[in-house]
């Protein structure tokens, strides 16, 4: 029951935050305001968790493939699938549910419970979209840049322990990444990563925007916004994997 | 003036406030006392539409306000000032964008004259120098007065302070009550103070409404107040031993 009340009130909410802005100068103010906190500051923990992590799947691929008719172009290969199938879209959007998510809702808290939302709404502003609209925007359109750009360096890092390592020669490397590639798995990849954006900002625009108490409660409810959005995404991949893959 | 018509409102199932009838006068402080979780809150905020009241009415000049769409609300908004408990600055902004705020979203004003409004309010709160801090380098007393000036900065006609000395030391406390009662002469607006300091009640009351559990248990001002016979409100008033030495003088 309970659940079903919070889907109602969140769906009202988003009612309120999809209206056009009032003020159009000061919705770009806000959304560049967004795209700094929101996106470019993810930069840095992205691109160390990929660079990585492609490292790591290509030497598990070399050391695992013992069997002698198993071609070295699989490591590459099999990199490149990994990082644009569910690494980057799915991982990465975990990741960023619990960096990005997390500040938006005790943000957003914050301001509830300090009565800077009062305050908005007495001057005669919507704070559901003054707030939560930008958040929303800058995530779906700053997300897909940060999981393309972590495709290239996951890759990247794939090639990288080859070389290191010596167990693949770099050029075997590269035909493998561009062996077999069909190009809808990047389209896929953005779907999803567009779908996750949309829930990690507004899962997480309505638990801050719902806190009532004080900072107590904008923890609970910060921590909240993490679990929700991370079992919404996972719940989603399988989805829409089943939906575009099959 | 503002007539509170039989409101009352509850929240799941806990009546907060039971059919509160009053008014707050033109040019004068109007002050809401009570103990802690009495209500004071509640009925400001459903005086500015806040919340919705289960029952009744307010009327701001004649003008119904209470079953207006957020759209219309705006219009009497406009007229508004609040000043919130915690002052409710916004965080990221300095004090000079906090207070232009306002004016950003309900004029057409020019930039320079939104500066030259800004610069007023700032000096009428005494906080000549403070444009480009930002409300974590201010002091408490400080917050209030840039709040104060954010809630003038559109010269309304009506001024909500809620609690508006709460964690301040007695002597700012003053400076801040005597800010607001001389704001509420020169602009002649019509003031309502929530507040639970007995300093402010004497000081400054002209008209006191004490709310009891939610209800409105006795109105009057801050010469009655020393006399009255109401035993609940006598409780609250001589509940410090300041006040309680002051009964004995007289
Ligand atoms: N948003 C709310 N939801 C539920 N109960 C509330 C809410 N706001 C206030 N209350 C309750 O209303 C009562 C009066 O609160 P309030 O008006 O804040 O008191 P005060 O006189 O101290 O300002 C309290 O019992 C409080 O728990
Ligand atoms: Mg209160």
């Amino acid at each position: 029951m309970k659940i079903i009340a919070e889907m109602g009130e969140y769906a009202m909410l988003m009612f309120q935050a999809f209206k056009r802005p009032d003020k159009g100068r000061v919705f770009r103010r806000q959304l560049m305001m967004d795209f700094q906190d929101l996106g470019a500051n993810s930069i840095g923990i992205v691109a160390i968790i990929s660079v990585f992590t492609g490292a790591i799947i290509a030497m598990q691929t070399a050391y695992n493939m013992d069997n002698p008719l198993l071609s070295l172009k699989l490591v590459g290969f099999s990199t490149r699938q990994m990082m644009i199938l569910e690494f980057s879209p799915t991982i990465i959007s975990l990741i960023l549910a619990g960096k990005v998510g997390s500040s938006i809702a005790s943000e957003i808290g914050t301001m509830r419970v300090t009565e800077q939302i009062d305050a908005l709404k007495v001057m005669g502003i919507n704070p559901a979209n003054y707030l939560i609209l930008p958040k929303i925007t800058a995530s779906v359109i700053y997300n897909p840049l940060l999981i393309i750009f972590s495709m290239f360096l996951g890759i990247g890092g794939g090639w990288l322990a080859c070389i290191v390592t010596g167990l693949v020669p770099s050029s075997v490397y590269i035909e493998g990444i561009q062996s077999w590639y069909d190009p809808f798995t990047i389209t896929y990849a953005l779907i999803k990563t567009v779908v996750f954006a949309f829930i990690i900002s507004s899962i997480s625009g309505f638990k801050g925007y719902t806190v009532s108490g004080g900072s107590v409660e904008v923890g609970r409810n910060s921590t909240q916004a993490v679990v929700y959005s991370s079992i919404l995404i996972i719940i989603f991949d399988l989805i829409l994997t089943q939906l575009l893959l099959v | 003036m503002i007539e509170v018509k039989n409101i009352s409102k509850s929240f799941g199932g806990q009546q907060v406030l039971n059919g509160i009838e009053t008014t707050f006068e033109k040019g004068k402080t109007n002050l809401i006392i009570g103990q802690s979780g009495s209500g004071k809150t509640v009925l400001m905020k459903c005086c500015i539409g806040l919340f919705d009241i289960d029952e009744g009415e307010i009327n701001f000049d004649g003008r119904g306000f209470s079953g207006l769409g957020e759209k219309k609300k705006k219009d009497i908004r406009k007229e508004m000032g609040v000043l919130f408990q915690g002052g409710a600055l916004f965080d990221s902004f300095n004090v000079e964008e906090n207070v232009m705020f306002p004016l950003n979203m309900f004029t057409k004003m020019s930039l320079e004259e939104k500066r030259e409004r800004v610069n007023d309010v700032l000096n009428r709160v005494n906080l000549p120098n403070a444009h480009k801090k930002l409300p974590s380098e201010l002091s408490g007393g400080m917050i209030k007065r840039v709040a104060i000036a954010r809630a003038i900065s559109l010269r309304p006609q009506y001024l909500f302070c809620d609690e508006p000395n709460s964690g301040l030391d007695p002597k700012t406390a003053e400076v801040i009550d005597e800010l607001i009662s001389n704001l509420t002469e020169q602009f002649n607006m019509t003031t309502v103070i929530n507040t639970h300091d007995m300093n402010s009640v004497l000081q400054i009351g002209q008209k006191i409404s004490y709310l009891y559990k939610g209800n409105l248990w006795w109105e009057g001002s801050n010469t009655e107040i020393m006399h009255t016979d109401n035993e609940e409100l006598n409780d609250f008033v001589f509940s410090t031993e300041l006040t309680r030495r002051l009964k004995v003088k007289r």
